[in-house]
C-alpha cells in the first residue's frame, strides 16, 4: 500500500518531496495506463505519490513583461481556451491533437514534460517557442530552457525533490507566427509517428528567427539549428520549404518500430519540415501575425 | 440470487482515510477508499453504478467517459482523490424523472447503439458538446466523440444521432412501430435497446454475488516456455486473502478445450509447457485485492525459455519443433477444392484459350477483434449444477465446455449469456469460462473474473494471418478461365476455428465468380502465436484481398474497366460455384454491380479529372471489391430450435437462444415470429441464450441468425399460429389480436375469444431449421451452403504521395442479402463491417508483446470511417424467412479489397500487404517513382 499525499500549498508539497521519494501525480494520464500496463503482467509498482492538483500555485496562465506564464497544472483544454496570442497557435494545435477531448481535458502539459516520451506532442511545440520549465525545491528554485531538461527518453534533469512548477516562454522579438504538423495512422488519439513544430519570426518580409523542432524521431525531440541558420534572413515565402534539406535533419536519429520504419520517419520528417514552412509562408498568414 | 444486488467492496490500496465527498448526477456522496482508486472503480463498486464501462483501465477506449465539473473525461484515469468537491454526471443521470434525454432518443431511433458497451461513454462526450454547442456539425461532433471507440457501428449513426438530437421531436421513442405489422422490413429500433441507453443493460462485468472470490489468471511472457511450478507455501503465507492456487492438477474434469470434438487441443491450464504468450498457466483465487497485488516476482514459476515458432515458414521448416503430437509438419489441417482442369490451363496457358495470366503473393497479419468489453463473468455452484454467467456468442458450445472440463453433464451446466458488449468471432470460443468453472466448482463458492484489456489480447484468439499465392487466366473476350490458389493460415499455438478457416477458404477463393477451373489449397500452421480463430469472415477477407487484386491484374492486362470485368464474370443464377453448386437463386452479385456502375463512372472520371489537373502531392483513386459469404457452417449441419409460448395469462413469449451481440437478432427474431404469428412485436416477451430455459440456436457466427434461427423463428410462429387457428376453426386468413390477456381470432368481420386460462397446457409453437447442405468430397466438390450473400463496394480516397497516407472518402456499398428484415440494424452491420475492413486495410497489426493495448493497436476512431453509401439489393432466398439470407460478415470482406483497388488508381501501385501502414505505402510509392 503506498503512500498518497495530497497536500494544499507548494511549500508542504516540496517539503514532502525532500523528505521522500514520491513521485508526482498530475493528471494521471500516463501515470495510469503505465500501470495498467504493467499490471496486466502482475508487475505494477507500488507507488509512493504526491498529488499535486490542489496546489494553487502550479495553476493558471499569466502574462508578464516578456514572457508568458503557464502554470504546472494547465491542462490542455485550459490552454485551448486561455486566449493566448496568435503566435501560440502550433502549442494549441498540438494541443489539438493530445489523445481525445478526454485526455485534454485532464492532461497537464508539465505532466506531458516530465514524462519525457519521445512522442510527447507538447514537446517540440514548445521547443519551438524556446519555452523553459522553471523547477523548484525546498532548495530554491532554477530555470532551465527546455532542451536541457530533457534528456532522453523518459529521462529529465528533474531531481526527485523537485517539482516542474511553471513553463514560461518568452515574447518573440519580431511578429511571429507557428504551427505544429502531426503525422499519424489514425484521426484521434494516436501517437506520433513523426510530429513538426516550427515558429518563424518575421520583419519586413524576412525571416528574423527560426525555431524548427521534430518530435518521434529520436530519444528527445530537437530543434534543428542548421536548418534554423539556412532559413534565418531568407525572404518568408515559398522558398523557404525549398531550401530543407536532408542534411538538416542529419542530427535525427530515428528507429524502426511497429508504427513506422526509421526509414520512412526520417523522410517524412523532411517533408512535414517542409510543409509547416509551406503554412508559415502561406500569404493569409501575413496578417493574423 | 439475482446478479442485481451484487457488486463486491472495492479494493483499498491505501491507507484507510477520511471520505471522499463529491456529487453523482445532483446527489452528494461519501466514499471511502484509497485515494488512488480509480474513479470507474468507485462509480462501479462502490456505488453500484455499473452504466460506465470500463474497456482498457487506460485512456485508450473512452468507455468510461463521464463529466466531472461538466468535462468529459475518462474515469480510468481519475484518482479518487480528485473528485474531491467535484460533481460527476454518469450516463445514470441523463434521463430526467424517468424520461429518456433528447439525446438518447436520437441514438434509439438512430441505431447508434450496437452492443452497447461503448454507448455509455459515447453518451457522456455528447452530453458535453451538446451543452457548449447547440448545433454541432458533424465535424464537431467527430472532434468531440474522438476519444470514445466503438467496433459496433462504424459511427456514422452515432455522430447522426448527435446530429440529430437538437432537433429532435419532444416525444417518441419508435414504440409505436412495433405495433405495426407487418413488421419484417421495417426501421424497428431495437427491441433490447433501451437498456443500452439508460446503463441499465448488464455485461459480462457488471454483476456477480457479493460474496464471489475473485480470480486472476497468470499467464506465460514467453512464446514457448518449459516451466515449473514450485512450493505455493510461502505465497499462502504471505497473503492470507489468497484462497487458492490453481493449476492443471485442479481441473476435475478433462484439462482441455477446443471447438472441434477431435481438436480439444487448448488447455484450461498449460501443463509444464507454453505455447503462446499469454497462455494461462495458473489461476489466483481470492479477494481482489489479494489477487490484484500479489506481484509475479513472488509467484513460484520457473521458466525456461525456448525458441518460438513464429511465422508460417518457421512452422514448415524441415527442422521446425513440433507443437502438437499429432501434427507432423505442424500442419493442423488441410482445405481443397478442385474444379475443370485448372493444372492444363496454366500448363499452357495460350492452349487453353488464356489471352492472360496474372500472379502474385499477398500476405496479412494478425488482427484483433478489440470489442470494447473485455471477456467476464462469474461462476456459482448450485448443488450439483453449475451457472455460469458472462459475454458469449456460443452459449451451448460453452455448456458443452465447461461441463467437459468439470467433468459433469452437459445438463448439470447452465450458461446464462450477460449483454455481450461486441463479439466478431472472438466470443464464439470459451475463455474465461472454464478458468471460473474450475473454481467455483472446487471452491464450491462463486468466483468472478474480469480481463484486463492487455490480458485480454494476449490470451484471446485473433484473425489468421495468411501468406497467399494465386494466379488466375481470362481470355481475351474478358473471361476468366482459371485460378490457382494456395494459403497458408497461420492458427496459432492451437486449432480453435483453424478448420474452419482452412475449409471455408478455398470453397471462397474464387471470389464471386464463374470459373470453369479451379484448384485451391489451404493449410492451416501451428505457431507459438496467439491462437488464430473466428473474425467476422473466417479466412474469406483474407483472401478476397488477394482475388480481387487478381481481377484487377486481368482487368488492366485485357485494358478493360475493372467493374466491368467483374460483371461480365458475376455468379449468377444456373452457374456453378469452384465447389460445383449450382447457384439457383439469389445470387445478386450482378445486381449490385449495376447499381454502382453509375457511381463508379462518375467516381472514377472526378478522380482522373482531378489528378489530371494536379501536379500536387496527391492522387485520387477509385476502387472496387467484390465478395461472396456462404450462410453458416460449411458442409455441416447448423440446425436452430425456436420456441414460442402463449401462455394462460394471455402473455406471450418468444424463447430465443441466438445470443444478440450488437447485431440485432433479438430484434429481428421477434419481427419475423411476430409476421409468422400474425401479432405485432410489442405483444411479446423475449427471453433470450439461457441454456436453461431456450431451445439451442446454434452459435451468432457465419451470418447464419437470421437465415438459419430466424427461420426457426418463423416455422415456430407459424406453428403457434397454426394451433390457435384450429383451436378457434378459423381458416387462415384470420386475424389475430391478443389485449389484456385475451386473444381474439377475427374472420369475416366476426371476433371469437379463445379462453386461454381454459387450456390444459399453454400453447407452444416450436420451428426448427437446418439448411441442405452437402459433405464436400476429396476434390472439395459438393453444395456446402444452402445459399450466399453477394455484395460489392467502391472506395474513393486520396493518397499523400510524400508520406504514404490515405484520406478515405466515401464508401459506395450494395449488398444482396435477400431481404432487409430490418433495414436500421441491415445498415447499422455494413457500415460496422467497413469500419472493420478500413482497420484491416489500413491500420491493424497485432504484434505480440508490441501492440497488447488499444494505445498501440489502433482500430478505426470516429475521424477514420468516411461517408458511406448503402444500397441494398433484395434478390430473395426461398429458403430464409421472408426471403432473408445474412449480413454480418459479408459487411466486412469487400472494403479492403476495394481501399486497396483505389489505392492502385489512385497511384499505380499494387498493395499486397496488409495493414498498408504509411511507411509500407510510402515504399511502394518510392519503387514505382514516385520521389
Ligand atoms: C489515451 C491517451 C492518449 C494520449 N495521447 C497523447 C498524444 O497524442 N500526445 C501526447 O503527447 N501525449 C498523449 N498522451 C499522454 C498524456 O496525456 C500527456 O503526456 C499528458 O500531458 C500528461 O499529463 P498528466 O498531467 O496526465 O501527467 P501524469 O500522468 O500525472 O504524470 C506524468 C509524469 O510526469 C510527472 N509529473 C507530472 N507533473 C509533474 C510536475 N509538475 N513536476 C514534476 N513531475 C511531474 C509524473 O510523476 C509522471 O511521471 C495520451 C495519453 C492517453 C491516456
Ligand atoms: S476504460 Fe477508461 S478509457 Fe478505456
Ligand atoms: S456499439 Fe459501440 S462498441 Fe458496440
Amino acid at each position: 500500500m503506498g503512500v498518497y499525499l495530497r497536500p494544499a500549498s507548494l511549500a508542504e508539497a516540496l517539503d514532502a518531496l525532500a523528505s521522500g521519494s514520491l513521485t508526482p501525480l498530475a493528471g494521471g494520464t500516463d501515470l495510469y495506463p503505465a500501470q495498467a500496463n504493467l499490471a496486466a503482467w502482475n508487475q505494477a509498482p507500488d507507488l509512493d505519490l504526491l498529488d499535486i492538483s490542489a496546489l494553487p500555485e502550479l495553476r493558471g496562465v499569466a502574462e508578464r513583461e516578456d514572457r508568458w506564464r503557464l502554470g504546472a497544472l494547465t491542462i490542455w483544454s485550459e490552454l485551448l481556451e486561455a486566449g493566448l496570442p496568435d503566435w501560440f497557435e502550433g502549442l494549441r494545435l498540438a494541443a489539438r491533437e493530445v489523445g481525445g477531448r478526454q485526455i485534454q481535458n485532464r492532461g497537464t502539459l508539465a505532466g506531458n514534460l516530465c514524462n519525457a516520451s519521445p512522442a510527447a506532442d507538447g514537446v517540440p511545440a514548445l521547443l519551438a517557442l524556446d519555452a523553459e520549465v522553471e523547477l523548484a525545491s525546498r532548495a530554491g528554485s532554477r530555470r532551465l530552457p527546455l532542451a536541457e531538461f530533457l534528456l532522453g527518453n523518459r529521462r529529465t534533469a528533474r531531481r526527485p525533490d523537485e517539482l516542474l512548477v511553471a513553463i514560461e516562454i518568452p515574447k518573440p522579438a519580431a511578429p511571429a507566427r507557428a504551427t505544429f504538423l502531426k503525422l499519424g495512422a489514425r484521426r484521434y488519439l494516436v501517437i506520433s509517428i513523426v510530429m513538426v513544430a516550427a515558429t518563424l519570426e518575421v520583419a519586413d518580409g524576412r525571416v528574423t528567427a527560426a525555431r524548427v523542432a521534430v518530435g518521434s524521431c529520436s530519444a528527445v525531440a530537437r530543434r534543428l539549428p542548421a536548418l534554423e541558420a539556412a532559413l534565418r534572413g531568407r525572404p518568408c515565402d515559398a522558398s523557404l520549404a525549398e531550401a530543407v534539406t536532408a542534411d538538416h535533419l542529419a542530427e535525427l536519429s530515428p528507429i524502426d518500430d511497429a508504427r513506422a520504419t526509421a526509414g520512412y520517419r526520417s523522410e517524412a520528417a523532411v517533408t512535414l519540415v517542409r510543409r509547416a514552412l509551406e503554412t508559415l509562408a502561406a500569404p493569409g498568414l501575413e496578417r493574423a501575425a | 440470487m439475482s446478479p442485481d444486488t451484487l457488486n463486491a467492496p472495492a479494493p483499498e490500496r491505501q491507507a484507510e482515510t477520511a471520505a471522499v465527498e463529491f456529487t453523482v448526477n445532483g446527489r452528494p456522496v461519501a466514499v471511502r477508499a484509497g485515494p488512488f482508486t480509480r474513479l470507474t472503480t468507485v462509480l462501479r463498486d462502490h456505488l453500484g453504478l455499473t452504466g460506465t464501462k470500463v474497456g482498457c483501465d487506460a485512456g485508450d477506449c473512452g468507455a468510461c467517459t463521464v463529466r466531472l465539473d461538466g468535462r468529459q473525461v475518462c474515469a480510468c484515469l481519475v484518482p479518487l482523490a480528485q473528485a474531491a468537491g467535484c460533481h460527476v454526471v454518469t450516463v445514470e443521470g441523463l434521463a430526467e424523472e424517468g424520461r429518456l434525454s433528447a439525446l438518447q432518443r436520437s441514438f434509439h431511433l438512430h441505431g447508434a447503439a450496437q452492443c452497447g458497451i461503448c454507448t455509455p461513454g459515447m453518451l457522456m462526450a455528447a452530453s458535453d458538446l451538446l451543452a457548449r454547442v447547440a448545433e454541432p456539425t458533424a465535424a464537431e461532433v467527430e472532434d468531440a466523440l474522438g476519444g470514445v471507440l466503438c467496433r459496433c457501428t462504424g459511427y456514422r449513426k452515432i455522430v447522426e444521432a448527435v446530429v440529430a438530437a437538437p432537433s429532435l421531436p419532444q416525444e417518441g421513442n419508435g414504440a409505436a412501430e412495433a405495433d405495426e405489422a407487418p413488421s419484417v422490413g421495417r426501421r424497428l429500433p431495437r427491441a433490447d435497446g433501451l437498456a443500452k441507453l439508460t446503463g441499465a443493460e448488464r455485461f459480462g462485468a457488471d454483476a456477480a454475488p457479493a460474496e464471489a472470490l475473485w480470480l486472476r489468471a497468470v499467464r506465460s511472457p514467453h512464446a514457448s516456455a518449459r516451466f515449473e511450478i514450485g512450493d505455493l507455501a510461502p505465497l499462502h503465507a504471505k497473503w492470507p486473502g489468497l484462497v487458492r492456487v490453481l493449476t492443471a492438477a485442479d481441473v476435475p474434469g478433462e484439462n482441455s478445450y477446443g471447438i472441434y470434438p477431435h481438436l480439444k487441443d487448448q488447455p484450461v491450464f498449460a501443463e509444464g509447457f507454453a505455447r503462446y504468450r499469454g497462455e494461462a498457466v495458473l489461476a489466483l483465487v481470492g479477494d481482489r485485492e489479494t489477487v490484484e497485488a500479489i506481484p509475479a516476482a513472488e509467484i513460484p514459476i520457473a521458466w525456461q525459455p525456448a525458441e518460438p515458432v513464429t511465422g508460417c515458414a518457421a512452422a514448415k521448416a524441415p527442422d521446425a519443433p513440433q507443437l502438437h503430437g499429432f501434427a507432423e509438419g505442424n500442419e493442423l489441417i488441410r482445405g481443397y477444392v478442385e474444379k475443370g482442369t485448372p493444372a492444363d490451363v496454366f500448363a499452357d496457358p495460350a492452349a487453353a484459350g488464356a489471352a492472360t495470366v496474372a500472379e502474385g503473393t499477398w500476405r496479412t497479419g494478425f488482427v484483433e477483434h478489440a470489442y470494447i468489453e473485455p471477456e467476464a463473468g462469474y461462476a456459482e455452484r448450485v448443488g450439483q449444477r453449475l451457472e455460469v454467467w458472462g459475454c458469449t456468442q456460443a452459449p451451448y458450445m460453452d455448456r458443452d465446455e465447461v461441463a467437459r472440463v468439470v467433468g459433469l453433464a452437459p445438463e448439470a451446466v447452465r450458461i446464462r449469456p450477460s449483454a455481450c458488449g461486441g463479439g466478431f468471432g472472438g466470443k464464439l470460443d470459451v475463455s474465461i469460462q472454464p478458468l471460473l468453472a474450475v473454481a467455483a466448482w472446487v471452491l464450491e463458492r462463486p468466483v468472478r473474473g474480469v480481463y484486463s484489456r492487455n490480458e485480454s489480447m494476449a490470451a484471446t484468439t485473433k484473425r489468421h494471418p495468411s501468406e497467399i499465392a494465386a494466379k488466375a487466366a481470362a481470355d481475351a473476350e474478358g473471361r476468366l478461365l482459371a485460378l490457382d490458389f494456395e494459403g497458408d493460415f497461420n492458427t496459432g499455438a492451437y486449432a480453435s476455428w483453424g478448420p474452419t478457416v482452412a475449409g471455408r477458404v478455398p470453397v471462397h477463393a474464387s471470389g464471386p465468380y464463374h470459373l470453369p477451373n479451379v484448384r485451391v489449397l489451404s493449410r492451416a500452421l501451428y505457431t507459438n502465436e496467439p491462437p488464430a480463430g473466428a473474425f467476422r469472415g473466417f479466412g474469406v477477407p483474407q483472401a478476397a484481398i488477394a482475388h480481387e487484386c487478381l481481377m484487377d491484374d486481368l482487368a488492366e492486362r485485357l485494358g478493360r474497366d475493372p467493374l466491368a470485368f467483374r460483371l461480365a464474370n458475376a455468379i449468377r443464377p444456373g452457374q456453378s460455384t469452384a465447389t460445383g453448386q449450382v447457384l439457383e437463386h439469389s445470387a445478386g452479385l450482378a445486381q449490385c454491380l449495376e447499381i454502382l456502375q453509375p457511381r463508379w463512372r462518375a467516381l472514377r472520371a472526378a478522380a482522373e479529372d482531378f489528378n489530371a489537373a494536379r501536379r500536387g502531392r496527391t492522387r485520387r483513386g477509385v476502387g472496387v471489391g467484390c465478395m461472396w459469404y456462404g450462410i453458416g457452417n460449411t458442409a455441416l449441419a447448423n440446425p436452430s430450435d425456436m420456441r414460442v409460448v402463449l401462455d394462460r395469462e394471455g402473455g406471450l413469449t418468444l424463447y430465443n437462444g441466438a445470443v444478440d451481440i450488437g447485431q440485432g437478432s433479438a430484434t429481428v427474431m421477434l419481427q419475423i415470429c411476430a409476421d409468422a404469428l400474425g401479432l405485432p412485436v410489442s405483444a411479446f416477451r423475449q427471453v433470450v441464450g439461457d441454456t436453461d430455459l431456450t431451445p439451442d440456436a446454434g452459435k451468432t457466427s457465419a451470418s447464419r441468425q437470421t437465415f438459419v434461427s430466424g427461420k426457426a423463428a418463423e416455422l415456430a410462429g407459424l406453428d403457434l399460429r397454426g394451433q390457435i387457428l384450429r383451436l378457434a376453426n378459423a381458416g387462415p386468413d384470420a386475424v389475430l389480436r391478443l389485449a389484456g390477456g385475451t386473444l381474439e381470432v377475427v374472420e369475416g368481420g366476426r371476433a371469437r375469444s379463445l379462453a386461454l386460462e381454459r387450456l390444459e397446457q399453454p400453447l407452444e409453437g416450436h420451428g426448427r431449421f437446418d439448411p441442405p447442405t452437402t459433405p464436400l468430397d476429396a476434390k472439395g466438390q459438393g453444395s456446402p451452403y444452402a445459399t450466399y450473400g453477394f455484395a460489392a463496394q467502391l472506395a474513393e480516397l486520396e493518397v499523400d504521395l510524400e508520406l504514404g497516407t490515405v484520406a478515405l472518402h466515401r464508401i459506395v456499398a450494395a449488398h444482396d442479402l435477400g431481404r432487409a428484415v430490418n433495414p436500421l440494424l441491415v445498415e447499422g452491420q455494413i457500415e460496422g463491417g467497413i469500419a472493420q475492413g478500413i482497420g484491416l486495410a489500413l491500420m491493424e497489426e497485432y504484434l505480440p508483446g508490441r501492440t497488447e493495448n488499444l494505445h498501440d493497436y489502433l482500430i478505426p476512431s470516429a475521424g477514420d470511417v468516411p461517408e458511406i453509401e448503402i444500397h441494398l439489393v433484395e434478390d430473395a432466398e426461398p429458403l430464409g424467412p421472408y426471403g432473408a439470407k445474412g449480413i454480418g460478415e459479408p459487411a466486412l470482406v469487400p472494403t479492403a479489397p476495394a481501399i486497396f483497388g483505389a489505392i492502385r488508381h489512385a497511384t499505380g501501385v499494387v498493395v499486397r500487404q496488409a495493414p498498408c501502414l504509411p511507411h509500407r505505402l510510402r515504399a511502394l510509392l518510392k519503387e514505382a517513382g514516385h520521389g
